[in-house]
């Protein structure tokens, strides 16, 4: 079957910030460029970022990026790399004017300056006083910045495909990326966009888990792609867990409730914080809260008739703050949890957030695997970005409003890597004879499919095994059996029947094809749980209940190819500074 | 051709929020819509997320309101 082909400079997958901060970099030096995206680029995941972008501007209280680096580290767990880690909090303040000059309309403070906020994990000189360190627009911050950057973007001439799915990654015999596979949605159509550098922006995966903040679309397609090629995975065991997501939905309540001074109660109207974290309190790390309200729900000291669920007390800051700070966090609570937050507190519970793991690259986003002859080899024409990716900044803990800064600053350093590598290879390479045939052979699997599963039934198994079996404790003989399940799920996700089988608009297809991307990270996280025997960060282990540096003080890769895993060590060296070595880590 | 498919997929957000809403509206209420309300809720679907969210949660008045009475159900789903 001749199958279309079209050539680029360079295509990206995603179409969130990350994607868009990258094109915009290559666009305007005159590249030309693809951005594919499943859903209409403003509708991307980043739109729900509410909390804000970090950076030591000093606009309220002192600060300096080295604390910021200093905050990073230690919110890691350790596990970050410290190289990344000064490279993104040293270029923050100048990304973040650069967005200014985009006109993202940031709030202001009274003299013109940028307005900046408290949030959990920032401090000032080394884990001393409550630093301020987010600079917001409004609680929409990420929808600011999406359509600031679509706007610049559609003015640079980048090129979207909308409503188009990556399917797979071209390869070529020397472990090349020369483009992907990917399907129009209106035509069904399979096309082969071919690009001198490769790019994935495709967001998370938290649809893996039963309780997630994740929007629909977050369904890990470039880490399905990238393992079915022979990339690696790097730490998928490290998944955030957002303390705070409205009881029996998942959706989001932005810890920017916690920074104006909103707190959590539990059943007898305790602070309950103040025991976990006696510094910190409400607005330590993500995963010492999520795992203090796991604590306090499974000693019975949860909310509610079935005593499974914490409350986030905010009608003592008053319905003015409330309402010119937090406006979208009044509205989803009475929206999806029936309450009004200027009278009554909010009923929440910890929930799926953030993947700290992904397709393993350096600061220049360029993908690194032990797929020749070092730990971590360049794959060439291969760069990825935003959570899809593990550069690895986040380590074993994301901090809040660091992601945001994470798609801004690797977006546009993999942009410039991207220029820089052009000009040493100018000329795309051959393709192989069989471009397409690992795309093919799927979708004929798919289309010739009798008395297989269904989509929907696969998917919910899939999410509630993940949920049981690999949430925010981590049992021994959980993980053990968890393993074999998600084992037997994947060959159900294998083995999945469509009943519409038209080539036009075929959601059925789609989904299909989604769920063989979430049976990819679902299979790659729960095997790195199973094996990590220590607890660090968001990876909480009841049998190893302390971190182990001298263990495992390293990163896992976890192969597709018999689910083999591997460890490669943590980068502790920075760039300039002295490294900042594993303490304990207390709030 | 493929109008519910198309619908079902344009109801894919970025914000958890929409998709929760939208998809409570999908099951429960399109198969019902006239063709003037099909039109409206295209676009409706249209709208940026945050737009769109802010007319569900009644934080925004709709430019056109004869498109009040399809608001509403979306309000109520």
């Amino acid at each position: 079957m001749a199958i279309a082909r079209r050539k680029f400079d360079a295509v990206i997958v995603g179409a969130g910030g990350a994607g868009m901060r990258a094109a915009l970099q290559l666009s305007e030096a005159g590249l030309k460029v693809a951005v594919l995206s499943k859903v209409f680029p403003t509708r991307s995941h980043t739109v729900a970022a509410q909390g804000g972008i970090a950076a030591a501007l000093g606009n309220v209280t002192e600060d300096n990026w080295h604390w910021h680096m200093y905050d990073t580290v230690k919110g890691s767990d350790y596990l970050g790399d410290q190289d990344a880690i000064e490279f993104m909090c040293r270029q923050a303040n100048e990304v973040v004017y650069e967005l200014e000059h985009f006109g993202m309309p940031f709030d202001r403070l009274e003299n013109g300056k940028i307005y900046q906020r408290p949030f959990g994990g920032q401090s000032q000189n080394f884990g001393g006083a409550q630093a301020t360190r987010s600079c917001a627009a409004a609680d929409r911050t990420g929808h600011a910045m999406l359509h600031t950057l679509y706007q610049r973007n559609v003015r640079a001439n980048t090129q979207f495909f909308i409503e188009w799915m990556g399917l797979d990654l071209i390869r070529d015999e020397q472990g090349d990326v020369l483009g992907v596979t990917a399907m129009e949605m209106e035509t069904g159509e399979v096309m082969v966009l071919q690009a001198k550098a490769t790019l994935f922006a495709t967001g998370g995966a938290g649809r893996i888990f039963q309780a997630s903040t994740n929007a629909f679309i977050n369904t890990g397609d470039g880490l399905g792609m990238s393992a079915r090629a022979g990339i690696p995975l790097e730490d998928m065991e490290f998944w955030q867990f957002h303390p705070t997501g409205v009881y029996g939905v998942g959706v989001l309540i932005s810890e920017a409730v916690r920074g104006e001074g909103g707190y959590l109660l539990n059943k007898d109207g305790e602070r309950f914080m103040q025991r976990y974290a006696p510094h910190a309190k409400d607005l330590a790390g993500r995963d010492v809260v999520s795992r203090a309200l796991t604590m306090e729900i499974k000693e019975g000291r949860g909310c509610g008739k079935d005593a499974d669920h914490l409350l986030l007390k905010l009608d003592h800051l008053g319905a003015d703050v409330i309402n010119m700070r937090l406006p979208g966090i009044r509205e989803i609570a009475i929206k999806f949890a029936q309450v009004d937050p200027i009278n009554e507190p909010i009923p929440v519970v910890p929930t799926a957030h953030y993947m700290m793991g992904g397709i393993p690259t350096n600061f220049h986003g360029q993908v690194v695997a032990p797929y020749k002859t070092g730990p971590e080899e360049v794959v060439r024409g291969f760069y990825a970005v935003g959570e899809c990716a593990c550069v690895s900044v986040h380590g074993a803990n994301r901090l809040g409003t660091n992601s945001l800064l994470d798609i801004i600053v690797f977006g546009r350093a993999a942009g410039n890597q991207i220029i820089e590598d052009l000009k040493k290879s100018p000329h795309h390479k051959p393709l192989p004879a069989d471009v397409a045939d690992r795309t093919l052979a799927r979708l004929a699997r798919l289309e010739g499919q009798k008395g297989g599963e269904s989509v929907a039934q696969v998917g919910a198994t899939l999410r509630k095994t993940m949920q049981a079996h690999c949430g925010v404790f981590r049992f021994a003989d959980m993980l053990k059996e968890g393993v074999t399940k998600i084992g037997e799920v994947a060959e159900q996700a294998a083995q999945t029947e469509i009943k519409d089988k038209s080539k036009v608009f075929n959601t059925a297809r789609i989904e299909a094809l989604e769920l063989d991307n979430l049976a990819e990270v679902a299979l790659a996280t729960m095997v790195s749980a199973e094996a990590r025997n220590e607890s660090r960060g968001a990876h909480a282990r009841d049998d190893f209940p302390e971190r182990d540096d001298e263990k495992w003080l390293k990163h896992t890769l976890y192969f597709r190819t018999g689910r083999r895993l591997d460890y490669k060590p943590v980068r502790l060296k920075p760039m300039t500074v002295e490294s900042f070595p594993p303490k304990p880590r207390v709030y | 051709m493929k109008e519910l498919e198309r619908a079902r997929w344009r109801c894919r957000r970025g914000l958890l929020e929409l998709d929760i809403v939208l998809q409570r509206f999908m099951d429960r209420h399109y198969s019902q819509l006239s063709d003037k309300d099909l039109q409206q809720f295209s676009t409706l679907l249209d709208l940026s997320d945050n737009d769109l969210w802010d007319m569900v949660t009644s934080r925004k008045e709709p430019e056109d309101a004869s498109i009040r009475p399809l608001l509403e159900i979306l309000q109520a789903v």
